[in-house]
C-alpha cells in the first residue's frame, strides 16, 4: 500500500492545488466583483473578499438594460434548436448505423468532408442569404442554417452501429414496425447516452455562440445573452460590478449543467479523443 | 433493408444488380427522407453560400448597389494590405504564445491527477475543466478587468512584487499575451481531459518493466509516456490550430469594437471588413485566405505527423 502521506504525495497535491487556484482564480474574481460595489473595485489593494452585494447588482443589471430579455431569447433558441439538432442527428445517425441503401457511402463520406469547412468561408454569402430570406435579426436565422449538425450524426452513428444489436432490430421488423418506429422505440431509448452527451455540447455551443448572432441579431429585442454581455461591456465599462453580475449571470446555467452532468461530460470529451 | 451489413457485402452487390436503381431508392424513401434536413440544410447554407462567395470574391460590393466586376483585384490588394499581413502576424503570434503552455500545462496536470497516490481525482478533473465550458465573452470580460492598468488585480501583484505596472490591454505585445493567456486557460482542462485517457491506455506492464530495469521518472516519461501518447498530442495540436487560427471572441471582446492593431486577427479582420465596412467582396476575399491558410497548416501538421510515425517503433 501507498503511504497518504509520502513527501511526494504532498507536493503532488501541492501543485495541483497551486495550479487548481491559478484554474479557478477568474470565477473567484468574477464572483468577488459581482457581490460588491463597484467602488470596491477601484481601491488599492483591490478588494479580494465577497460582499453582500449580489442582489443588488442583480436589480441593476435587469432595471437598466434588456438582460432579462435576453435571457429569455437564449433559453428559447438553445431549447429549440437543442432539440432539432437532437432529433435530426439521431434519425440520420441511426439510418446510416443500421441500414443499407445506395448511395449511403458517398452520402457519409460527403457528410464528413463538409466537416474540414470552417465556416467563416461560408459567414459573408450567408448574411446575404439571411437578408435575402428576411430571416435578419429573427430566430430562425440562429436555429434554421445548423439544424442537421454533420458532427452530432457521425457521433450518434459511431455510437450505435454496435450499440444497437441486429437482433433488436429484426424483432421490430418482425412485429410490424416501420422505420420510424425502429427509430422512436427500439434506438431512442438505447442512444440516450450519447444523445445527453451531444445534447449538452450543443446546448453549451449555443448558449455562448457570439460571432454569428453577432452578424445575424440585428434586432436589439432578439439579442442573445452573449451580445447582450458584449454591449453591457462597452456601455458600462466603468462600471465592472454591474458587468460582472452579468457574466456571472450568464455563464451561471453552463457552469450548472456541467457540474450536474460532469462525469458522462468529461467521459463523453475522453471516449472521442481515444476513438479518433 | 437488411441489418447487420457486415459481412453481407457480396449479397448486397447482387441485391442491386437484380433491381433497378429507381426502384431501390423508392423502396427506401423514408431512409432518404430521414437523412434529407442535413444535406438540405448543407445545400441551402453551405454549398450555395460557399459558390456564392467565390463569385462575391471577385466582386466588389457593398450590400446595397451594383456588383461590379473586379477579377483578383481582391486578392491582390491583399497582397499589399499591411493591416491584413499584421493580422496575419498576429493570429500566428497569439496561436505559438498559446499553443505550447497547453500542451505543457496539460501534460504535467494530467501526469499528475495519474499518479496512483493521487486523492480527489474526480474533483480535479472537474475542476480543471471548469474554464473550458465558460462562454468565451464571459471570460474575455473578467480578463479584461484582471488585467486592466490602473486597477486590475495584475498589476497589483507585479506591483507587490516590485515590478512595474504593464499597460496590457493597450500594449501591442501586452494584449496577444492576454488573448494567449485566455485560450491557454481555457484549454489546460480540455488537454488534461484527453491526455488522462491517452495515459489510462498505456499498459501497466510497460511501467513496471521500466521500474525493474532502474528507469528513473524522467527517463519513464520520455521512453515511454511521450512516445506512446505522440497520436493525442498531434490531435490536440491540430484541434488547437483550427480554433487558434479562427480566434475572434477574444480579441472583439477586449477591443469593444475598437480593434488596436496588435491584436486584430484574421477573423477580426474579416468581420470588421464586412460587417462594419460593408465590403462584403473583400471580406469574402479574405475567407477564402484563411480557408487556405487553415488548408496549408493542417497539411503541414498531418505530413509531420505521418514521418514522425514512420519513423518511430511505435
Amino acid at each position: 500500500m501507498v503511504r497518504a502521506f509520502s513527501l511526494k504525495g504532498i507536493i503532488l497535491h501541492a501543485l495541483l492545488f497551486f495550479g487548481l487556484l491559478l484554474s479557478l482564480f477568474p470565477f473567484f474574481w468574477m464572483i468577488v466583483m459581482a457581490t460588491n460595489d463597484t467602488s470596491a473595485v477601484y481601491t488599492v489593494p483591490p478588494t479580494f473578499t465577497f460582499g453582500s452585494e449580489l442582489m443588488n447588482n442583480i436589480s441593476e443589471v435587469f432595471a437598466s438594460t434588456n438582460f432579462l430579455n435576453s435571457f429569455k431569447n437564449t433559453v428559447f433558441v438553445t431549447v429549440v434548436a437543442t432539440f432539432f439538432k437532437l432529433f435530426f442527428a439521431s434519425l440520420a445517425g441511426f439510418v446510416f448505423a443500421k441500414y443499407d441503401f445506395r448511395g449511403k457511402n458517398f452520402l457519409f463520406f460527403f457528410l464528413l468532408a463538409t466537416m474540414m469547412i470552417p465556416s467563416q468561408l461560408s459567414l459573408v454569402p450567408n448574411f446575404i442569404v439571411m437578408d435575402t430570406l428576411g430571416w435578419l435579426g429573427d430566430f430562425k436565422a440562429l436555429i434554421i442554417p445548423d439544424l442537421a449538425s454533420a458532427f452530432g450524426i457521425f457521433l450518434i452513428r459511431q455510437y450505435s452501429e454496435e450499440a444497437i444489436h441486429n437482433d433488436l432490430m429484426d424483432a421490430g421488423v418482425m412485429d410490424g414496425c416501420n422505420n420510424f418506429r425502429l427509430y422512436w422505440h427500439i434506438a431512442l431509448p438505447i442512444m440516450r447516452p450519447m444523445l445527453a452527451f451531444f445534447g449538452m455540447v450543443t446546448f453549451m455551443g449555443v448558449w455562448q455562440d457570439y460571432l454569428w448572432p453577432l452578424i445575424v441579431m440585428t434586432n436589439p429585442e432578439k439579442y442573445t445573452l452573449m451580445i447582450e454581455l458584449a454591449q453591457l461591456k462597452s456601455l458600462y465599462s466603468i462600471d465592472y460590478a454591474l458587468v460582472m453580475t452579468g457574466s456571472l449571470l450568464a455563464t451561471l446555467p453552463l457552469i450548472i449543467v456541467f457540474l450536474l452532468f460532469s462525469k458522462q461530460f468529461i467521459a463523453g470529451i475522453a471516449d472521442g479523443a481515444v476513438k479518433s | 433493408m437488411k441489418f447487420g451489413h457486415i459481412g453481407t457485402e457480396n449479397e448486397q452487390t447482387f441485391g442491386h444488380k437484380s433491381t433497378s436503381a429507381i426502384k431501390d431508392i423508392i423502396k427506401d424513401r423514408t431512409l432518404y427522407l430521414f437523412i434529407s434536413p442535413f444535406y438540405l440544410t448543407f445545400l441551402v447554407f453551405g454549398l450555395f453560400p460557399i459558390i456564392f462567395s467565390i463569385y462575391l470574391s471577385l466582386h466588389s460590393w457593398d450590400g446595397i448597389g451594383e456588383m461590379t466586376f473586379v477579377g483578383l483585384d481582391n486578392f491582390a490588394y491583399l497582397f499589399e494590405d499591411s493591416v491584413f499581413w499584421g493580422a496575419i502576424g498576429n493570429t500566428f503570434i497569439i496561436w505559438i504564445m498559446s499553443v505550447i503552455p497547453s500542451i505543457v500545462f496539460g501534460l504535467i496536470v494530467a501526469n499528475l491527477i495519474n499518479s496512483p497516490i493521487t486523492k480527489f481525482k474526480d474533483f480535479f478533473k472537474v475542476a480543471y475543466f471548469l474554464p473550458n465550458v465558460t462562454a468565451t465573452v464571459a471570460v474575455a470580460i473578467i480578463f479584461s478587468s484582471v488585467f486592466s492598468t490602473n486597477y486590475g488585480v495584475a498589476n497589483f501583484f507585479l506591483e507587490t512584487i516590485g515590478l512595474d505596472r504593464v499597460p496590457w490591454l493597450t500594449n501591442s505585445l501586452g494584449i496577444k499575451v492576454v488573448i494567449a493567456l485566455m485560450v491557454i486557460w481555457a484549454s489546460v482542462g480540455y488537454n488534461t481531459i484527453l491526455y488522462l485517457a491517452g495515459l489510462q491506455r498505456i499498459p501497466k506492464e510497460l511501467y513496471e518493466a521500466a521500474a525493474m530495469d532502474g528507469a528513473n521518472s524522467f527517463q519513464v516519461f520520455t521512453k515511454i509516456t511521450l512516445p506512446l501518447m505522440r497520436p493525442i498530442i498531434l490531435f490536440t495540436v491540430i484541434m488547437s490550430t483550427i480554433s487558434g487560427l479562427q480566434v475572434f471572441t477574444e480579441p472583439q471582446v477586449l477591443a469593444e469594437g475598437r480593434p488596436i492593431q496588435g491584436s486584430i486577427t484574421i477573423v477580426l479582420y474579416l468581420y470588421e471588413q464586412a460587417f462594419s465596412f460593408n465590403s462584403f467582396g473583400y471580406g469574402a476575399a479574405l475567407s477564402w485566405v484563411l480557408f487556405f491558410i487553415i488548408l496549408a497548416v493542417s497539411i503541414i501538421n498531418w505530413k509531420i505527423f505521418n514521418k514522425k510515425n514512420k519513423g518511430g517503433r511505435i
